[in-house]
């Protein structure tokens, strides 16, 4: 099987461990990733605050380009440029005048039959495909906090519409990827809250308390690993946790892993760490893979004193 | 030689402005056979009406062609204004240029063009009618009230007051619906058993209602006045002739693990039981899905040995009864939404999030708590509590776009009643609107907040869960303060919004009722026949047509009464003449119209000489049962059967004459 593959922006930067998981676990998969030959800018944050022309007209250009390549589905790891292109595509879908505005702008065509696969869909399907039963190494008695923030669970109707299966206010679809790698998905409150997004840089504080309350609430539910499908979400849980801390949030002062969803399955089909990226994070989550399971058992009981 | 008078209203503005009518009078006087025409601006009104009997004095008139509204509205305004002149009533026809016309159009000249073709059609079937009389049926003078809540209560009540039978019939086994479980009652505050169980007695002892609890409506047939309702008399396994009601049973029941009906799952039953103890009858029935002897077929049966009146019987099996009936009062009541669909509230899997029938549970003397405010998790009594107003209500997304009506007040009546019972409790009310019209309601509310204390926060809840400490975090919007607001609540009560009783459809099918896009059921008119239905002799009380609260559902059901005396005022019926006639000469006994008619109206009759002799057997109609829908003169296949009223003639000569 062949899938189209849009790296995005995060995927080369920040989020390098989510090309590289992802890439991991195609390979033991057996499934080939094809870039899309001159992909751009997926039209997040910027395109979309800026000019709205312009945040269709970018997605268009990158699905006209997949769609030309005879590329049937196309993987967006990344929440936000899968938001892009699956919103993208649905609003195409709707409109024949909007079809036909952007191929003027764009200067090309576009027939409407990509399918857009999130990191979720794309598991789903691999897992079906037969990944299922290579994940060997079990990761038995992990708890893990399935974090969705707000891409992954919304536009419900981009994130509900494919198989109807999802409900927008209290998304599942990681639950079944996580059990299949021998972990448990832990009932949290704070699977679809905001981490602070973009507000990164202009307003750290604000990413600090929100991301702050995420990290409590998983160790309050006895996470040992938070599990995401977003760069910005990784970068703001991961990145930001020792300001965190240091800002007395974030219940315990324990560090919290944040995996990728890949990254996740990737230690379960027994792929070493590094090759999924697991040394790059900033928050220790090597430590997983150090007798994962002993580890997992006994974190619950040392998070267990949280609460802001 | 036809002589046909024509009359087109304005409606005031109604017609008026988007047809010409001196112009369509002018353009209707020329037309065959009209021999008189005039407009003017409210032809129903009594000088309207008057114009109308002169003219068919003055000019003789053998017909008459009202241009105004739906005849719906107004035909039979005019058919009495034209019987009153002396003329047969079904020689006058309305063209309706208002619904079909003036509302749907907005370009003048090709509103008044379409205007003049109905009209023209209207005068060409008047010109082929005929006079007919109506036909007369008897009337069986007995009501059947469906639903035992204090709809169906006050409906019984009062037309066995007014010295009519009624067969009362609720499908659980006791009569009281939903008011037998409120704690107290808004705007009053008193207390809901105290006024509505000497009514449930006085039902259950009324010489001329006949109580069937614990029973289904299978199926109706017939028409107004001649019903035939067939009951399912659901299998109590206990006798409620013998049962003296002692309670031996249930308390040796060994299955007492089921969750209430009645207490909304806060509180446990025994799989024979009785759904409260001022239940009417006060007669227990055994829940077949709980109990082990009826589940495993043999066993336990633990009550019966202790039944001291041998009244249990575990062969007993659902009964067939066939009752007639004059007309029916639908009082099916409602139910509330399940806000399980609210994922951001929990998805009801929080168990202290809970909806305002557990609340009214909590808050009564009878309840699972003996009326004392206790969380349902872990009994503890809540400090905070928040009120969600408009919870599903109001929300297109859930495909319930309407005011659930009642919701405003019951929950001020819940900050009330907690803050009388817990002195330091604080009750925070989250509300899209305030919508308190109502004698004294506007005031009630306000006591809620001013002398009760209760925090009436204006915004929608966004999310509800549960802290891992136990807390239950509620987060909203304070719309009037700009900004958002976090309660930590211990107990959370959601208003959740109105809904037709589940079944409420297949049986307003089996009645011929239509039911709203929400489905409640539709009455005739919204305003001048709130309690009527497309279906003759069949009336709605209470919550079943919207989300009512006691009062109107109360003055709706008085209402239905009112209706269902009149009908049974006179000892014969009067019905439309519309039914179908079958020319013998013609027919050929090919029976398709006795397989096709859905009424079971046609039946065969044998022509017979004078001596007795069979000549042949032909189709005939029975004019009882027939309703004039036409469907037998389409299906025959000799042309032999005609509608009186709407004769293929008639029907043919209109669709010639448009252009």
């Amino acid at each position: 099987m062949i899938i189209g593959y849009y790296p995005g922006c995060s995927l080369s930067g920040g989020g390098i461990e989510l090309d590289l998981s992802v890439k991991a676990l195609v390979g033991v998969a057996g499934v080939t990733l094809r870039e899309i030959d001159d992909w751009n800018c997926c039209g997040a944050s910027a395109a979309h605050s800026t000019n709205h022309d312009l945040s269709v007209a970018l997605p268009y250009r990158v699905l006209s380009l997949a769609e030309e390549q005879g590329l049937e589905q196309v993987v967006a790891p990344c929440a936000a440029c899968f938001s892009r292109l699956k919103g993208t595509h649905l609003r195409l879908e709707r409109s024949d005048e909007l079809a036909r505005k952007m191929a003027d702008i764009v200067g090309r065509s576009y027939n409407r039959t990509v399918r857009v696969l999130s990191l979720t869909d794309f598991v789903r399907l691999l897992l079906a495909g037969g990944l299922a039963d290579k994940l060997t190494h079990k990761l038995t008695g992990l708890k893990v906090a399935a974090y969705y923030g707000c891409l992954l669970s919304r536009l419900p109707q981009c994130t509900v519409a494919e198989d109807d299966i999802e409900d927008a206010e209290r998304p599942t679809s990681m639950d079944a990827a996580i059990r299949a790698t021998g972990a448990e998905p832990i009932e949290w409150n704070f699977a679809t809250e905001c981490c602070g997004g973009g507000l990164s840089l202009s307003k750290t504080d604000a990413v600090v308390r929100l991301s702050g309350a995420i990290l409590a609430d998983a160790k309050d539910a006895g996470a040992a690993a938070v599990v995401t499908g977003c760069p910005m979400c990784h970068s703001n849980l991961d990145m930001r946790q020792g300001a965190i801390h240091a800002a007395g949030l974030g219940g315990s002062p324990d560090a919290l892993p944040i995996l990728y969803l890949s990254e996740l399955l990737g230690l379960a089909a027994g792929v070493p760490p590094e090759q999924l990226g697991l040394n790059r994070h900033f928050t220790d989550a090597m430590r997983l893979t150090r007798g994962a399971a002993d580890e997992a058992r006994s974190a619950p009981a040392a998070a267990g004193g949280g609460g802001s | 030689m036809a002589r046909v008078g024509v009359f087109i209203c304005h409606c005031g503005e109604n017609i008026a402005r988007t047809v010409d009518c001196p112009s369509l009078a002018a353009a209707a006087a020329r037309l065959d056979g009209v021999v008189h025409a005039a407009d003017y601006k409210y032809m129903c009104s009594d000088p309207g009406q008057t114009m109308v009997r002169e003219a068919i004095v003055k000019h003789q008139l053998t017909g008459v062609v009202v241009a105004a509204c739906s005849p719906r509205m107004h035909e039979r305004t005019f058919r009495s204004a034209a019987a009153a002149a002396g003329l047969n009533p079904y020689l006058l026809e309305m063209a309706n240029i208002r619904e079909h016309c003036s509302w749907v159009h907005s370009d003048k000249a090709a509103a008044t063009a379409k205007a003049l073709d109905l009209l023209r059609m209207m005068v060409e079937k008047v010109r082929r009618n005929r006079a007919l009389t109506p036909i007369r049926v008897p009337v069986e003078p007995t009501a059947m009230v469906i639903g035992g809540g204090i709809a169906g209560i006050q409906a019984a009540l009062d037309i066995a007051a007014g010295g009519k039978k009624v067969v009362l019939v609720d499908r659980s086994p006791s009569i009281g619906g939903h008011m037998a479980r409120l704690s107290e009652t808004f705007p009053t505050l008193d207390c809901s058993q105290c006024i509505l169980t000497p009514r449930m007695v006085e039902a259950a002892t009324h010489p001329n209602i006949t109580l069937m609890t614990y029973s289904e409506v299978d199926a109706v047939d017939g028409f107004v006045g001649n019903f035939e309702v067939t009951i399912r008399r659901k299998a109590r396994y206990v006798d409620p002739a013998v049962c003296t009601g002692c309670g031996e049973c249930w308390a040796k029941c060994p299955q007492k693990k089921i969750a209430s009906e009645f207490d909304a799952g806060l509180g446990l039953r025994a799989a024979i039981y009785r759904p409260f103890p001022q239940a009417v009858p006060n007669k227990p029935v055994i829940d077949a899905a709980h109990c082990i002897r009826l589940t495993r077929g043999k066993g336990c049966e633990l009550c019966r040995k202790a039944c001291p009146r041998d009244a249990i019987h575990f062969d007993d099996a659902d009964a067939i009864q066939k009752v007639k009936v004059g007309a029916i009062v639908l009082a099916t009541g409602f139910d509330l939404w399940d806000h399980a669909a609210y994922g951001e509230y929990g998805g009801g899997r929080l168990t202290d999030v809970i909806n305002g029938f557990q609340f009214e549970r909590l808050a009564s003397a009878s309840g699972p708590t003996g009326g004392e405010i206790r969380r349902p998790s872990d009994g503890q009594t809540p400090k905070t509590i928040v009120f969600v107003q408009c919870c599903g209500s109001r929300d297109e997304k859930q495909g319930l776009p309407y005011c659930s009506k009642i919701c405003c007040m019951y929950t001020a009546k819940h900050a009330m009643l907690y803050r009388h019972k817990v002195h330091d409790g604080r009750a925070v009310v989250f509300y899209m609107d305030i919508r308190s019209a109502g004698k004294g309601y506007d005031e009630f509310v306000r006591r809620a907040i001013e002398a009760d204390g209760a925090q009436y926060v204006r915004g929608r809840v966004s999310r509800i869960y549960r802290r891992h400490d136990g807390k239950l975090i509620v987060r909203g919007a304070d719309t009037l303060a700009g900004e958002a607001v976090t309660v930590e609540a211990d107990l959370v009560v959601l208003a959740d919004a109105v809904r037709p009783r589940a079944g409420a459809r297949p049986l307003a099918q089996m009645l011929g009722v239509g039911s709203d896009a929400n489905g409640f059921y539709s009455e005739a008119h919204p305003k001048l026949r709130p309690v009527e239905t497309a279906a003759a002799g069949v009336f709605l009380a209470g919550a079943c047509q919207a989300p009512k609260d006691i009062p109107d559902t109360v003055a709706s059901a008085s209402a239905c009464a009112a209706k269902v005396l009149g009908l049974f005022a006179a000892p014969q019926l009067e019905r439309e003449p519309i039914v179908a006639r079958v020319n013998r000469e013609l027919c050929a006994h090919c029976r398709a119209c006795i397989k096709g008619c859905p009424y079971g109206a046609i039946e065969d009759f044998e022509v017979k000489d004078r001596k007795g002799n069979l000549v042949k057997v032909v189709a005939s109609v029975n004019e009882g049962l027939c309703q004039g829908c036409g469907t037998c003169a389409a299906i025959c296949r000799s042309n032999s059967i005609d509608l009186d009223g709407f004769t293929d003639e008639q029907i043919f000569a209109q669709i010639a004459t448009m252009e």
